[in-house]
């Protein structure tokens, strides 16, 4: 992603920023393109979020294996958002259960803190919390 | 009210692309401005000027470029997405050696940043989506 950007019109401002992943990563080329959404956004220093429900926690299962599809495994990307300083990371608990997903079926994405001490960013949060970090919201983007 | 619109499924199959265009128009007329439309994903198909739909039936593309050069719309095309699908301007047929373009009047191509600052910049962003 090769992008040249123009200063925003909007420097100075900072918002809260949540991009919603409600679908399976194949299948569809949603949650490839949200992810890029949020690796661009990054760079605006705002105040983002993303939250995984629906079929979108699989996004995060841990062991995934396109080589049967032809399609580029880009789940490790997830694992770079700490480096983007993309910090909150949602999965929705009642998403999980429907499906028979443990926490521990997550890919492991941890950042350095200022310690060098490594430590999660997903938050298991159940669908009420959920509902009210993203009433909190300023932009929802629902991919 | 300053408003930014997304829209992210391509003309005919979602209707989302249809509802993004008449909530715009609708929102000029009472008067607010409109920041940016921004296309994504399939959306970023209305932008080719190479569509024929039948005559009985809308032509969603000549709609946006109509209402572009009416109201000044800033319509921009994800580079990214369009790439995939596709949707070249000039500039980019060229850079990337393609023998022809197909970008819609009114229509441009920019990054997703445009995207990320139309969030910040308007007061609400509305989606329209599947």
């Amino acid at each position: 992603m090769a992008e040249t950007e123009t200063r925003p019109a909007g420097t100075g401002v900072k918002k809260k920023f949540m991009y919603v992943n409600r679908k399976t990563p194949y299948g569809t080329i949603y949650a490839l393109e949200a992810l890029e959404v949020v690796l661009i956004s990054a760079a605006f220093e705002q105040d983002v979020s993303v939250a995984f429900l629906d079929d979108g926690v699989y996004q995060l299962a841990s062991g995934q294996n396109t080589s049967g599809i032809g399609m580029k495994n880009f789940s490790p990307t997830y694992k770079a958002l700490g480096d983007y300083e993309v910090k909150k990371l949602y999965v929705e608990r009642e998403s999980l259960d429907e499906r028979g997903l443990k926490p521990e079926d997550l890919i492991e994405i941890v950042y350095e803190d200022e310690d060098f001490a490594e430590k999660p960013l997903v938050r298991i949060v159940s669908r009420a919390e959920l509902t009210e970090i993203m009433a909190q919201q300023d932009v929802l983007l629902n991919f | 009210m300053k408003l930014g619109v997304l829209v992210s499924e391509g003309p005919y199959t979602h209707q989302a692309s249809d509802s993004a265009y008449q909530f715009t128009k609708a929102a000029l007329e009472k008067g607010h401005e409109i920041f940016r439309v921004f296309f994504y994903h399939d959306g970023v198909n209305n932008g080719t000027r190479l569509t024929v739909p039948p005559q009985d039936d809308r032509n969603l593309q000549k709609a946006w470029s109509d209402l572009a050069a009416k109201h000044k719309l800033d319509l921009v095309v994800c580079i990214a997405a369009a790439q995939r699908r596709g949707i070249l301007d000039a500039a980019e047929a060229k850079r990337h050696g393609k023998d022809a373009d197909n970008i819609a009047p009114g229509f441009r191509i920019s990054g997703l940043g445009q995207l990320v600052e139309a969030g910040i910049v308007a007061d609400r962003l509305i989606v329209f989506g599947d």
